[in-house]
């Protein structure tokens, strides 16, 4: 069955995140259930990670070789997902709080307004510990906010901060994406640079209950705009 | 990168000496520090591309290593640095990492920006 709209269009989803990676942990298990449904997914990563601290072990990268090797990286991770539209806007990692807001919101409104999308994933501002996550999902819902309500698609956002539920609750999905963990161990490990496989999976199987509970499910707040 | 050499960084250093150079210089606990044990202070800063000038330069230490650039005025200093890149002819690429591989701390110096 396709994703589809009641008018029949195929439905447009827009991830904005900061770094590369941060689609394989948060959501690549959702995406890959929205294509297999049918959807166009369009992710706009803000940077490109190259104030990593991961250089892979031992270091193949360094600070100057890092932009290019995630770029490489990224566009791996989103073909395991079957994502169709990558857009890689440039900004400088861990800037985004300090970048200016004019060009940033502009850049995520001109993407709103090119795709329609009806669904936005981002990190939730506030409760996702980095601070490129928090200004990211700042600036999605800075922008979002200024949109007629009608215009509004609804955004998911992804949140890990200490103690989150205490302020936001329980999330409202709780996406169970253990048949798409293919797609997701693929997208991880895409990231050589910055995760060792081993390291996270050691040798088990994708069967594993260990890992089925580790990187099974998914979990998404609706934002509540006034 | 590979394990510093020190007496090849010397050498790197020296031929860098009295001239304009641009230094990326950073350190960093990672954004994750206070996140993964609460006890931790996240810390860190960067600078990238600014124009300095040194007159005299050195490694010290047996690994990990320190470098101190003396200027007109003023040092730059950088201590934990554990590895070097020496495909890299034309720039000083040096940084530390920590025991999980983890860039903590990293000075590097070029002719022509970063």
């Amino acid at each position: 069955m396709r994703e589809e709209t009641i008018d029949g269009m195929v439905q447009n989803i827009l991830v904005i995140l900061p770094h590369p990676d941060d689609e394989a942990f948060t959501v690549s298990g959702t995406l890959a259930k929205h294509l297999q449904d049918g959807a166009h997914v369009t992710y706009a990563c803000l940077t490109l990670g190259e104030m990593g601290r991961n250089m892979g072990i031992p270091p193949f990268a360094n600070r100057v070789t890092l932009p290019a090797i995630r770029k490489i990286e990224l566009e791996e991770s989103c073909r395991a997902i079957g994502i169709q539209d990558l857009r890689m806007l440039g900004f400088h990692d861990k800037m985004i709080e300090f970048e200016d807001q004019e060009q940033l919101d502009g850049q995520i409104d001109a993407l709103i307004k090119e795709l329609s999308p009806s669904i936005v994933y981002t990190f939730y501002p506030g409760y996702s510990v980095h601070p490129d996550h928090d200004a990211c999902g700042t600036a999605v819902i800075r922008t979002i906010s200024r949109l007629p309500k009608e215009e509004r698609p609804v955004v998911y956002c992804s949140a890990f901060a200490k103690n989150h539920q205490q302020a936001i609750g329980k999330p409202q999905l709780v996406n169970d994406v253990k048949d798409f963990l293919q797609q997701k161990m693929a997208s991880i490990q895409a990231h050589r640079s910055q995760f060792q496989a081993a390291e996270l999976v050691g040798s088990k199987k994708l069967e594993d209950e260990e890992i089925k509970e580790r990187f099974g499910t998914e979990r998404f707040w609706i934002y509540p705009f006034n | 990168m590979q394990l510093i050499n020190q007496e090849k960084v010397q050498q790197r250093i020296d031929s860098f000496k009295n001239q304009d150079l641009y230094i990326h210089l950073e350190m960093t606990t990672g954004a994750y520090a206070a996140h993964l044990d609460s006890s931790k202070h996240p810390a860190a800063n960067f600078i990238t591309n600014a124009v300095i000038r040194y007159s005299h330069g050195s490694i010290a230490g047996s690994g990990p290593y320190r470098v101190g650039l003396k200027m007109i005025q003023g040092w730059i200093y950088s201590e934990g640095l554990t590895h070097w890149e020496e495909s890299e002819m034309e720039r000083l690429l040096l940084a530390g990492h920590d025991s999980q591989g983890k860039l903590i701390v990293s000075l590097q110096l070029s002719r022509v920006p970063f």
